[in-house]
């Protein structure tokens, strides 16, 4: 069996899985459309989700292909160097745990605007909140689409535009239909499948070395040398470029519109903290296995022919599946990752949407005053839009070098988001000026950095230097995001906002009043006792 | 923003101790989950920032072998992700075990 045969050339069992995904996907939006009837359903699906499934959801809502393919092939062709990012894209999760997710839940309402601007004035920090989201949205959203593209091509040899056009349709209509809870439901299904094959791999895999993963890590460095144990310079080059990917990678996960706004699917703020700490033991086990996939495709496949299918290797997951485990099983995790892209792709559109019906709209143009039916129509109109863009720009970029747009959209979670929603959490004498002003300068900083990093310099644009030392911005953009909303709020106090923050306290701890289990249309707008 | 500030129309009563005691009791509590957040987070700084400066400047002592197969590199790697595990799993005991009765408490108070 030649490993990269199948590439390229699509077996029928992965075409069977890759249209069974899809059939599920649309039933499953044909369901959640028939109890999607309020804004509330389609953006928090009703508050009717459990911890334990939005831990799952979480877990299926964060696990990009970037996280299974990419760093399977970063470990596979580098070793330890992929494990930077195995490891920094799970410690963010206890920081959403302890600052983030139990005050975000009770706060806010569909996103996490409404909690920076829960004492402030809405217009501003609304506009500058979208921004922020937005433009985090947007590249996560390019690399995840143009991943895509180039994923799916790889896998069943079809067109790079219909692929990207099958995974945006398939996500319009599962969100269109069925708003969050089939989105949920999407990513529960998709993470129960990631985490299944996985360790199904991660288990065949060891098996080839006596179940013991010292035996595997000994086997790959016996035949590429030890140094693929050690740090190396091929995730990071110099000392402070390290510390930077880990503060963006770290903070930026609380900072994820995407992964905050499930936060209002839950009953209430016990829930929001039991799913993140299922969510953490989810990611976290993942990631404790891409160590197995990612030497076990290094010792069980060999660098030279993941290289050759893919200079990135992120084919290494696959060819390693058709390795130890043939046809089928490839089929199967090739399927697997389709899920995964179509499961993250629809978390990210939705947040945009809520950015931009939920805050622009709603909240700015008409004032927090629009009736149910038009907050609901504004939802799907801004949906499509929001995947419409993600098709034509996934479309545009084909061929581009995106894989540093994760690494960005971290950046400017890490710099626009986080701070501007832990300084409006926990400090009493933050004000509308200091949180627009930390938002603006945290987004605009990280991009103009990037811009000047040699991510973008040397890697895109292949110049010889690059005038900012640093890939990722994160090291000066979110200390400067702090400092302007420190300095600012400290230059011209808002007493209406200091005074309102005893209020705000009280609804964090104390909780909205509980729902009523089960909210039929007519009583939507009954959130009060 | 009116469907959801009606939400916490339970305001304090502003004259009368009960609003006073019940603040003061807020406040307390907050503070309380401020102080376990606070030394959480900074338990997993440190955990992780120790890794990532040893990867920024110690690279050769992470890939010190401990025995065959394992460099220390790889195992702080494990270790990091159970420390995630065990911070997260300390964090959500003391919640249900602490801050939740005393919030619920006040809720009731509330009332």
């Amino acid at each position: 069996m030649t490993p990269f045969a199948a590439i390229g050339d699509p077996s029928a069992i992965a075409i069977f899985f890759f249209c069974l995904f899809i059939l599920v996907a649309l039933v499953i939006s044909y369901w959640a459309a028939r109890r999607t009837k309020t804004t509330e359903q389609f953006y928090a699906a009703g508050h009717q989700i459990s911890g334990f499934q939005n831990g799952m959801a979480l877990a299926g809502d964060y696990m990009s292909a970037a996280s299974f393919l990419g760093i399977a092939g970063l470990v596979a062709l580098y070793g330890f160097d992929g494990l930077i990012y195995s490891i920094g894209f799970l410690v963010g999760w206890p920081i959403v745990l302890f600052l983030i997710a139990e005050p975000l839940r009770n706060l806010g309402k569909y996103t996490f605007a409404d909690v920076v601007a829960y004492r402030l004035k809405q217009t501003p920090v609304r506009m500058a909140a979208a921004v922020g989201t937005l433009s985090v949205v947007i590249f996560y959203l390019i690399a995840q689409m143009v991943g895509a593209g180039v994923l799916i091509t790889l896998m069943f040899d079809i067109d790079y535009a219909l692929a990207v056009a099958i995974v945006g349709t398939v996500m319009l209509v599962l969100i269109l239909f069925g708003g969050m809870i089939a989105t949920t439901w999407v990513q529960i299904v998709k993470a129960a499948l990631l985490l299944g094959g996985a360790l199904a791999l991660a288990l065949w895999v060891l098996s080839y070395f006596s179940w013991n993963p010292l035996e595997l890590f000994d086997s790959a460095a016996a035949d590429n040398g030890e140094a693929v144990l050690a740090p190396g310079d091929q995730v990071v080059t110099g000392s402070w470029d390290a510390v930077s990917l880990g503060l963006a990678l770290m903070f930026g996960t609380a900072g994820l519109p995407h992964i905050l706004m499930r936060f209002y699917t839950v009953p209430d703020a016990k829930a929001a903290r039991s799913s993140v700490n299922w969510a953490t033991f989810f990611i976290g086990g993942f990631y404790l296995l891409t160590f197995v996939l990612g030497f076990g495709a290094m010792a069980l496949v060999g660098r030279a022919p993941i290289e050759a299918v893919d200079k990135g290797g992120n084919a290494a997951a696959l060819l390693l599946a058709e390795e130890v485990a043939g046809s089928a099983f490839f089929g199967f995790i090739a399927a697997v990752a389709f899920a995964t892209i179509l499961a993250v792709v629809a978390g990210l559109t939705l947040a945009g949407a809520a950015a931009l019906s939920h805050d622009v709209w709603v909240n700015v143009v008409r004032h927090g005053e629009a009736p149910e039916r038009e907050q609901l129509r504004v939802a799907r109109i801004a949906t499509f839009l929001m995947g419409g863009l993600a098709i034509v720009l996934g479309i545009a970029l084909q061929g581009q070098n995106v894989a540093y747009m994760v690494g960005l959209a971290f950046a400017i979670a890490a710099s626009s988001n986080f701070p501007a929603l832990l300084m409006a959490l926990f400090w009493r004498g933050f004000t509308t000026a200091g949180a627009v002003a930390s938002i603006v300068v945290g987004a605009v900083s990280a991009l103009v950095l990037i811009y000047f990093s040699p991510t973008i310099q040397v890697d895109v644009l292949g110049h010889a230097d690059a005038p900012f030392p640093l890939g990722n911005p994160a090291l000066v953009s979110m200390p400067l995001a702090f400092a302007v909303g420190i300095v600012v709020s400290l230059l011209r106090p808002e007493p209406a906002a200091r005074a309102r923050f005893i209020e705000a306290e009280r609804q964090i701890h104390l909780g909205a009043p509980a729902h009523p289990p089960r909210v039929r249309p007519a009583a939507a707008p009954a959130r009060g006792r | 923003m009116t469907t959801y500030q009606s939400v916490t129309g339970r305001r304090p009563e502003t004259n009368g101790r009960p609003a006073e005691d019940e603040r003061k009791a807020l406040d307390r509590l907050s503070a309380r989950r401020l102080r376990v957040a606070l030394i959480l987070t900074t338990a997993m700084l440190v955990v992780y920032f120790t890794f990532i400066l040893l990867i920024a400047f110690d690279k050769s002592l992470l890939g010190e072998m401990i025995t065959d197969g394992l460099s220390l590199g790889i195992l702080l790697g494990v270790i990091v992700v159970l420390a995630t595990w065990v911070l997260t799993w300390i964090y959500v005991a003391w919640a249900n075990r602490r801050y939740e009765p005393a919030a619920r408490e006040l809720r009731e108070r509330a009332r």
